[in-house]
């Protein structure tokens, strides 16, 4: 497209921008808040003007207005008849909309967070069990709760012997992650997200106990002191790679793939790899970033055992190695070739996890559901006895305490949030994190923009969700009668399907509602 | 004693601060009503300062040996019980000796109706100053930094 002149559109706007001039005070808070530009002020007539070709629908003049003059509807779907394309089931708004852009620009759609397309959701097609007079529920505020976990291969058994003070273990436990919360940060680079929002995770996962993922990116320098509470990737660009990242960090994560777009690289474009991001990825200032779509040194189960035993020989056999996949097809067949690989953690990232960018049609229809692979992974290591050989952490668009206890209950050691976390700091969802303008100042580095988020105040806000998630599990398990995290990992029998095929519940492994 | 404190690093220029500290200093405290009439629309005492992607709000920095006291002519310029630097309003001749003397910039002049320096006065109605409580970001903080 460089020499070929751009086709226009001729697309009404996504979203309706609707300013009640009666509450306006041309104060301008919305055009300087907005990184489109949708708002400009006319000092001639006293007024401002809102072009809503420009908004992406992210809320972030209506949630900072002082006087709450502006309302933004979002999506000609969710404004029916504006567009006039609302009486056709078949032809979408979604559709006619791409295919407008496609003729004009002849590229791939690009979009940002996870897919959001009406596919089951199984979360809300699973209840929770509760005790009620055979068995007594517990009260979280009265009695110990143990949310406390461990991530790591597990020994076969335990042996144990009498010491001089007493008995000890004569087995040597490998090494394990103590997460005082199952909650996890799920990966996102430094490059993707800004360093404040990096800073604000890191510095939420050492106040609660558990860790963030510094993605792709690499560690920056000034995260050394939260290296501890970090969780360091090792991708397939091999960014910010060194001996000092692996041996600093708490454990290192070998990804695989990524729930939102399974089987693709990522690109970070040169523009956005100034002097701080060349620094940390280890790449000259303004060259395009580049994560080729697979490991190209890992075509089989046997090379990835390769790098998981390199990675262990350059710790010293002192940390939990991860290996991250996209939930595919197969996925109960490839855990358990990475369990046998040696993986000590094994995360798996359903179809609904979040990116920075992917093309639209990857993030939309490739993949599937986190809870179906997670049953069927845990299931399948179950079924061959490898289970304990390695935790499992289910990631994928985790939005509720209640989805991350059914998880468990479904064979999950923990889950990882990303989407979630960022939502706590502003974000809306409005998926348009690749064009590198986030308005909340999340999925951008320019310097004007990532100032929005003050890793201080969006730490707390981190903390404080992750709390209050955390008292919920409590709350619950307390209602089923259990009294630590680690006794429903995997406890089925304390869910029940409603509305799902046979099938469905085949592949869950659980029982039907009155069953 | 407490005072504002601007944090630049956090600043995002949304001046919201300028729109709550003239809301604040209107009779009617609504926005709305403060903004109808730019002739009696009272003036910004949280000055927004902006070079690039940085920026900040800036009031008075209620000096303990506040320069603006010693050069009032007048003795308009004193100290309220809090400890706030205040200016009296029937006392000033708006001489802007007080202007010229502040080492941060922090007073306004109101020549509208008549001469008069403006400066913050920690809104003597309320617990937090208005701008504190409508920056999103903490870029403005109300504590004591001693």
């Amino acid at each position: 497209m460089d020499d070929k002149e751009m086709l226009r559109t001729l697309l009404p706007p996504d979203c309706r921008v609707i300013r009640d001039e009666g509450k306006c005070i041309r104060c301008q808070v919305c055009v300087r808040q907005c990184s489109y530009e949708t708002h400009s002020y006319d000092p001639a007539e006293d007024t401002i003007r809102s072009d809503e070709s420009r908004c992406v629908g992210c809320f972030r003049c209506q949630a900072m207005c002082p006087t709450g003059a502006l309302t933004v509807l979002r999506g000609a779907e969710t404004a029916p008849g504006h567009y006039g394309y609302s009486d056709n089931d078949y032809w979408t708004a979604r559709h006619i909309r791409a295919i407008g852009k496609q003729a004009a620009t002849g590229g791939i759609l690009l979009t940002g967070m996870g897919c959001p397309l009406d596919y089951p959701v199984y979360w809300d097609r699973i209840l929770l069990d509760a005790s009620q007079v055979t068995n007594p529920s517990i009260d979280p505020l009265r009695e110990p709760m143990e949310l406390r976990t461990f991530l790591g291969a597990k020994p076969d058994r335990m042996e144990i012997e009498m010491g001089p003070t007493g008995l000890r273990a004569k087995t040597t436990v490998p090494p394990q992650l103590e997460l005082k919360t199952p909650i996890l940060f799920s990966a996102m680079s430094y490059g993707a997200v800004n360093l404040n929002v990096c800073e604000a995770l890191a510095r939420a996962a050492k106040e609660l106990g558990t860790y963030w993922n510094t993605g792709e990116g690499g560690l920056p320098r000034s995260l050394y002191p939260y290296a501890d509470h970090t969780i360091v990737q090792v991708a397939s660009g091999r960014f910010g790679v060194h001996a000092e990242y692996l041996q600093t960090a708490a454990a290192i994560e070998i990804k695989i793939g990524q729930g939102a777009k399974p089987g693709i690289g990522g690109h970070l474009p040169g523009e956005k790899v100034f002097e701080m991001v060349s620094e940390t990825r280890m790449i000259p200032e303004g060259t395009d970033a580049i994560s080729p779509a697979p490991q190209h040194d890992i075509y089989s189960i046997e090379d990835l055992k390769q790098l998981v035993f390199a990675l262990k020989e350059a710790t010293n056999y002192s940390k939990p190695i991860f290996v991250k996949i996209a939930a595919v097809h197969n996925v109960a067949a490839i855990a358990s070739g990475i369990v046998r690989g040696g993986a000590d953690v094994i995360a798996i990232d359903g179809f609904r996890g979040g990116t920075g960018a992917a093309p639209t049609v990857i993030r939309d229809n490739v993949g599937i559901p986190i809870e179906l692979a997670l049953a069927a992974v845990d299931s399948r290591l179950r079924q061959e006895g490898i289970r304990q050989q390695a935790s499992i952490v289910a990631a994928g668009g985790f939005r509720s305490s209640a989805d991350i206890i059914k998880a468990i209950a479904l064979g999950a050691d923990a889950i990882y949030i990303g989407t979630a976390a960022l939502v706590a700091m502003g974000c809306t969802v409005c998926q348009k994190c690749y064009t590198g303008k986030c308005p909340w100042g999340i999925a951008t580095n320019d310097p004007y923009l990532a100032r929005r988020v003050n890793p201080e105040l969006a730490g707390e806000r981190v903390v404080n969700l992750i709390r209050a998630w955390s008292s919920e599990i409590e709350e619950m398990l307390g209602g089923m009668g259990i009294n630590a995290i680690e006794s429903l990992r995997g406890n089925r029998l304390h869910l029940r399907g409603i509305g799902l095929t046979q099938k469905e519940l085949e592949i869950l492994g659980i029982l039907h509602a009155g069953e | 004693m407490k005072r504002v404190y601007p944090v630049e690093e956090h600043c995002m220029a949304c001046r919201r601060c300028e729109v709550a500290c003239i809301v604040e200093h209107s009779p009617s405290k609504d926005p709305v009503k403060a903004y109808s009439n730019p002739a009696t629309r009272p003036l910004n005492r949280a000055i927004f300062e902006e070079k690039g992607p940085r920026s900040f709000s800036l009031m008075c920095r209620q000096c303990e040996d506040a320069p603006c006291i010693e050069a009032c002519m007048t003795g308009a310029m004193g100290r309220d019980a809090r400890g706030v630097v205040v200016v009296d309003e029937g006392r000033c001749v708006g001489c802007w000796m007080c202007l010229m003397v502040c080492p941060y910039g922090a007073l306004q002049r109101e020549e509208r109706t008549r001469k008069i320096s403006l400066k913050c006065d920690l809104c003597p109605d309320r617990e937090t100053p208005a701008c504190v409580e409508a920056c999103t970001n903490r870029a403005l903080v109300f504590e004591d930094e001693s």
